[in-house]
């Protein structure tokens, strides 16, 4: 009976041990971190080619967009370093310079970053919106020309 | 200067205390000296608890529907354009009136245990009732303390910004939040049941085990409902073609569910073999912990998303609480484990006992990844002060193994007999299914699926939608040569028969709609970009999308640009979809909000990506995905598996009437409304 017993216990544990491995091991994979430009160029060649959230400020005046070819590049700046980024793909409506971003994609050799997820950081609270800006203005405009 | 609905709802709120902490007190008082005077005010108590919770949550409404901004709540939610039906559902839309309409469906719960199940010899519903008071106290202390929903405003302002316009940009938010309330909350019965046994001394016997199945698959079929609102909520507002994206807050939704799943299938193990006792016990308690902990990461603002609505001092109640039902549950579990040693013991390897320890094991393993998952950037973040996050890749490579042996044992399990099954049996049962499983690999492999795991998520659902369509028509087909009865007939009885066990099976059957739309959909994703100007065209998936118009609209609470697009086959005109952007005046950002086209195959779901101010072009991303619609059938077939499998058996009447009743005269044909619903 102690000896079944044993045996029960043994294999429960090879088990968990197993499983806590597998975890381990796909976590060590497939982390991805949250850095800023200024941690990622520190990170030199380390951060080539490896799934990274990147996050900062739109550079302003560094956002081209083609809307024929749908790529957009843009730079993401912390204050004290920045970074290319090349995205394919139509901007969120209200991208616009000095905004939070935050990117996914890799770091590639070649110094530019290549964006597979472009995400704008979203506030709830209310800010006054800029001249230009308010869908008020833009809503104006678009029914003259749509009609 | 609190206003009546204020004072109404404060007041029932405040009342509610002391109600409840009575209850609290008397349970032991009557079990302990056999009072059931004092009985008596326990179940009074939990009455009053919920006419309470009731009166207050009727105050919040009719604050929110009076535009009463004196009400904090009403001042933070409210607005004077947003339409009534938002207005209503706003109750449910940010932190105090979730927490609010929380504490009102656990009064509920907690008057219908009662009202249900006072009869039942014994104590188990006395205590089960003293725990759901419990419980019910510490959301009465939220909503007294932190999560006061009845503040005073002052002065009172004019309007205020309406709700957040993610949760008022479709008509599934009436139905998402509810659904997952009454299947999260509803996981408060069982561990009620659970604590109830262990004090009642009932844990030896295993007859409690059957009415804490039956709570736990009303729960289970809410919580089954509400996930699949939940993604189908997500993929019809948040825009980007998907329904699951392994975010904590579906994490948080899904993990009791895993639990709970695993608890349904173990508690048959009990019954039948009287084995896993203390699991079950475990199973039950862990999964009440998780509905905690995930409203926890959800409420508490720990991890941002359109959930979390405050960071406040409430983390800190949730995390006390947590650690409370911890220690309680872990002393009552620990406490009863010597007494409720196994009276089963695994007669062999080949048995339905054994199937259903494997898919405890998996569903438990896959529960603990996504925790481990979900709660790991929060644990790195404070213990190295990296951010990190933990994305698809990971889930897919952990719990891909696991999802496609749960879905091979769905084809086992029912199959095998319990104690042990002959050779002869094993073959004659285990071995037609296969050619389900050559037919849909076969069917995957045509449809173009390369991803290996696709294919064997094709090949496992065929082996066992076949071995469960075996049991149908086997059991039919006996019933059928029994008593000379029609297929149809013979299916009904059969079901009729056994409901819990067929139920199950029917739930399988949705739970494989689920798998084959979630392989073909992520596997044969197409997804296509362009700017168009008016006339242009672009391709996606054999159809061709022709921009028609670009226009805005001026509505109460927003203005909406749209994209009005003609989808051509060939140069016929199949149908039109008009993706729009909703600019809501109190947010920055506009709300996507795609259109769907959805056929039995699959769906075109267009996206209006960006626009020129001037209306000349629009940017416009198209995705195909086949079998989405599946999912969403899946999940209604889930639910009907679990409503014919826990509706509650009708009791026999005491006297069967012999003589026939009277029929009642059968109303006059209703006309047929000329708009559905």
């Amino acid at each position: 009976m102690n000896r079944k017993k044993g045996i029960i216990i043994g294999g429960a544990a090879i088990i968990v041990a197993a499983f806590a491995y597998l975890l381990y091991g796909g976590l060590d994979k497939n982390v991805v971190y949250f850095l800023t430009p200024h941690e990622l160029l520190a990170k030199g060649t380390k951060a080539v080619d490896v799934p990274v959230r990147l996050g900062g400020q739109v550079k302003p005046g560094s956002v081209k967009w083609n809307d024929t070819t749908l790529d957009l590049h843009f730079t993401i700046t912390d204050g004290t370093s920045e970074v290319s980024v090349a995205s394919k793909g139509a901007p969120p409506q209200m991208f616009r310079d000095g905004m939070g971003v935050v990117v996914e994609g890799r770091y590639r050799a070649d110094g530019t970053f290549n964006c597979t997820n472009l995400m704008v950081k979203h506030s709830n609270e209310y800010r006054p919106p800029k001249p230009g800006e308010s869908p008020q203005e833009m809503q104006k405009t678009l029914i003259k020309g749509a009609t | 200067m609190q206003s009546v609905n204020g004072l109404v709802g404060h007041g029932a709120l405040l009342l509610a205390l002391p109600f409840i902490a009575l209850g609290i007190i008397a349970v032991p008082v009557a079990v302990n000296r056999g009072r059931r005077d004092w009985l008596e005010i326990g179940y009074g108590a939990v009455y009053a608890n919920f006419a309470l919770m009731t009166a207050a949550a009727l105050a919040m409404i009719s604050a929110l529907v009076t535009h009463d901004f004196s009400v904090s709540y009403v001042a933070q939610v409210g607005s004077r354009e947003t339409p009534l039906f938002y207005t209503i559902i706003s109750l449910w839309g940010a932190l105090e009136g979730s927490i609010l309409f929380w504490a009102w469906v656990l009064s509920f719960y907690g008057m219908t245990v009662v009202a249900l199940n006072k009869s039942r010899v014994g104590n188990l519903v006395p205590y089960a009732a003293m725990t759901l008071l419990c419980i019910s106290l510490f959301f009465a202390i939220l909503l007294v303390g932190p999560a006061n929903p009845f503040g005073i405003v002052s002065p009172v302002p004019q309007n205020g910004p309406g709700p957040n316009p993610l949760l008022q940009n479709h008509i599934l938010m009436a139905v998402h939040p509810p659904l997952l309330y009454l299947g999260y909350v509803g996981m408060s019965v069982p561990f009620a049941f659970a604590v109830g046994a262990v004090l009642s001394g009932e844990a030896e016997h295993n007859d409690w085990i059957k009415v804490t199945r039956t709570w736990t698959m009303a729960s289970w079929g809410f919580l089954s409902a509400a996930i699949i609102a939940g993604m189908w909520w997500s993929y019809e507002v948040l825009g980007w073609g998907g329904y699951w994206a392994w975010d904590p807050v579906e994490n948080a939704s899904f993990l009791p569910w895993l639990t709970a799943t695993a608890f349904l299938h173990s508690a048959m193990v009990q019954e039948r073999r009287g084995m896993l006792r203390v699991w079950n016990l475990n199973l039950v308690v862990g999964t009440f912990v998780l509905t905690i902990l995930g409203t926890f990461l959800t409420r508490s603002g720990i991890i941002s998303s359109v959930h979390a609505f405050t960071t406040g001092t409430i983390g800190y109640y949730f995390l006390a609480f947590i650690t409370i039902v911890l220690i309680a549950g872990g002393v009552i579990v620990a406490g009863s484990s010597d007494k409720l040693r196994s009276r089963g013991r695994l007669d062999s390897a080949a048995s339905r006992e054994t199937v259903f320890l494997l898919n405890n094991l998996f569903l438990t393993g896959f529960m603990l990844t996504v925790l481990v998952g979900t709660l790991f950037p929060l644990v790195a973040e404070a213990i190295r002060g990296v951010k990190v996050s933990v994305g698809g890749p990971f889930y897919n490579r952990m719990t891909l193994p696991m999802i496609a042996a749960l879905l091979f044992l769905m084809g086992v399990g029912p199959a095998l007999p319990w104690k042990i099954a002959s050779t002869a049996e094993l073959k004659r049962k285990l071995i037609p299914p296969a050619a389900g499983a050559v037919l849909l690999a076969a069917v995957a492999l045509v449809a173009g699926i390369h991803d290996p795991y696709g294919v064997l998520v094709f090949a496992f659902v065929g082996y066992a939608a076949t071995a469960n369509f075996r049991e149908f028509s086997i059991g039919a087909g006996a019933r059928r040569a029994a008593h000379d009865e029609s297929w149809p007939t013979a299916f009904v009885r059969l079901v009729e028969g056994n409901r819990r066990r067929y139920g199950g099976y029917i739930a399988h059957f949705g739970v494989f709609f689920v798998a084959l739309g979630v392989a073909m959909s992520s596997t044969l994703r197409t997804e296509r970009e362009a700017t168009l100007q008016r006339g242009m065209t672009m391709q996606i998936a054999g159809r061709t999308l022709r921009l028609q118009d670009i226009w805005g609209r001026e509505e109460p609470q927003r203005q909406v640009v749209g994209a009005t697009l003609e989808i051509l086959n060939g140069n016929r005109v199949i149908g039109t979809l008009e993706p729009r952007m909703n600019f809501y005046r109190t947010q920055q950002e506009p709300v996507p909000t795609p259109d769907v086209r959805s056929g039995v195959l699959g769906d075109l779901y267009l996206n209006l990506m960006a626009f020129r101010p001037d209306g000349s072009s629009a940017t416009i991303r198209a995705i195909y995905q086949p079998l989405v619609p599946w999912i969403w059938f899946g999940g209604g077939v889930v639910v009907f598996g679990a409503i014919v499998g826990g509706w509650p058996t009708a009791r026999r009447r005491r006297a069967p009437a012999r003589v026939p009743v009277p029929t009642p005269p059968s109303p006059p044909p209703a006309r047929e409304p000329e708009y559905a619903a």
